[in-house]
């Protein structure tokens, strides 16, 4: 016997209530290996207003590209404080920002390694289900031969990559585009 | 790690479009464009895993995070966290949220007539023990008006929230009570063509839970999407 998965719905305008707690801005605690990172950006609905009630959870590999997480069975270190789980919300201006380790590659599909990425789960009011995304990097080589980005028309790929920002180190910007020419590119996964 | 195991796509019906009109807040939230359809990977297939250092054995129950009692009708909600094939989902974590028995959220855009509750702050999680079972302890919500349309009123529901174990059985849902009136009126409930999807998130009425001049029981079983059952490449 099976029985369907339970229908999603939204998480509304006051989810703060129950998902404050496990909030994680900083994903990566002091002494954690890896090229440190702040990713910060902003959520656009269709009439480019911020989104001030938006979440996005951040699951991600470490700096080995290995997962917390049992089916990962690469033999490859965990790091200790180190999860890949990371909750922030938008801000009243729309504005969200975390603090990570750059993850190394993961293996994806026919055998071939994926770039290094981070998935994104985005939640808000107005959305029944979430927007399942991915960040990746600037500059990165693998980007040209990974399969997932290789599925996106080559126009909007760009909306996946992370933006350097001029002189300031060590912070990257990706920006999340609900609607329009610029929307950015949602999974289906 | 020559093959990987993926989850399921949904049962078709069984899960709300992104833009659903009638439920205004989508129209400009939604995206356009289509979904890009990608297998899955180690990254979805993997996911957050929760020690029991993030559990606290108390906030399974809402009405004694004060001094005093809430206000409202006493409930207990329990159920079980199962697959799609009825395996359960040991040490998962549930995250609940909900309005008081006025139908007002402790949160600073709720700002509707009805009084805060000094005793209620609406916020709870638990952990399913090793068959899948978790249990709340708290107050019946109370219906809240909304600016969807005209006269339109939320009917009572409580928010839930799991992980499951991977990336790609992440669920935030709402549970609903048996014979709500407002339940034919509301478009996030009427999200899905699916009829006995909508009716499995209706708890079920009891008396096996309920406790003798205490407290009334419903029951809430929550399904994460299943393994497919032949493995990919990967």
């Amino acid at each position: 016997m099976k029985t369907p998965a339970t229908t999603s719905q939204t998480v509304g305008p006051f989810f703060s209530i129950g998902l404050d707690r496990l909030r994680a801005s900083n994903l990566a605690g002091p002494g954690v290996p890896g090229e440190r990172l702040t990713i910060e950006g902003k959520v656009f609905d269709g009439d480019g207003q911020p989104v001030p009630d938006a979440m996005i959870e951040i699951w991600q590999a470490n700096a080995r590209g290995k997962y917390a997480h049992p089916e990962d069975t690469q033999e490859k270190p965990l790091e200790p404080g180190f999860s890949g789980y990371g909750r922030v919300p938008t801000d009243d201006n729309g504005q969200f920002r975390f603090t990570t380790i750059k993850p190394g590659p993961v293996p994806g599909p026919a055998g071939k390694p994926q770039a290094p990425h981070l998935v994104l789960s985005i939640f808000m009011r107005g959305l029944l289900k979430r927007l399942v995304t991915r960040i990746y990097f600037p500059g990165e080589a693998a980007n040209n031969s990974d399969l997932l980005l290789s599925l996106v028309e080559p126009a909007r790929r760009t909306t996946l990559i992370a933006k350097k920002v001029q002189e300031r180190d060590a912070v990257l910007q990706w920006n999340v585009v609900l609607q329009g020419s610029e929307e950015t590119v949602f999974f289906d996964c | 790690m020559a093959q990987i195991r993926g989850y399921r796509r949904p049962e078709p019906g069984t899960q709300p479009p992104h833009l659903h009109p009638r439920y205004v807040s989508s129209i400009k939230r939604a995206p356009t464009k289509p979904l890009v359809a990608v297998p899955q990977t180690l990254s979805e297939i993997t996911g957050p895993v929760f020690g029991p250092e993030v559990v606290q054995p108390k906030a399974c129950d809402l009405t004694s995070q004060h001094s005093g009692s809430p206000q409202g009708q006493r409930i207990i909600v329990s159920g079980r966290v199962l697959d799609e094939d009825h395996r359960p989902l040991p040490n998962t974590l549930i995250e609940i949220w909900q309005a008081n028995a006025a139908g007002r959220y402790l949160h600073k855009t709720d700002q509707h007539l009805a009084p805060l509750d000094p005793n209620f702050t609406g916020c709870g999680h638990t952990v399913t023990d090793s068959a899948g079972h978790y249990r709340f302890i708290s107050i019946r919500p109370g219906a809240y008006p909304w600016r969807n349309h005209d006269n339109a009123w939320r009917p009572a529901h409580i928010h839930f929230s799991l992980f499951g174990p991977a990336f790609a059985t992440r669920l935030v849902t709402q549970m609903y009570f048996p014979g709500d009136a407002l339940l034919p009126f509301d478009p996030i409930f009427n999200c899905v063509a699916d009829e006995k999807a909508r009716e499995r998130l209706i708890s079920l009425f009891d008396w096996e839970t309920t406790i003798p001049e205490t407290a009334l029981g419903y029951k809430f079983d929550i399904i994460l999407s299943g393994r497919d059952s032949t493995p990919m490449e990967s």
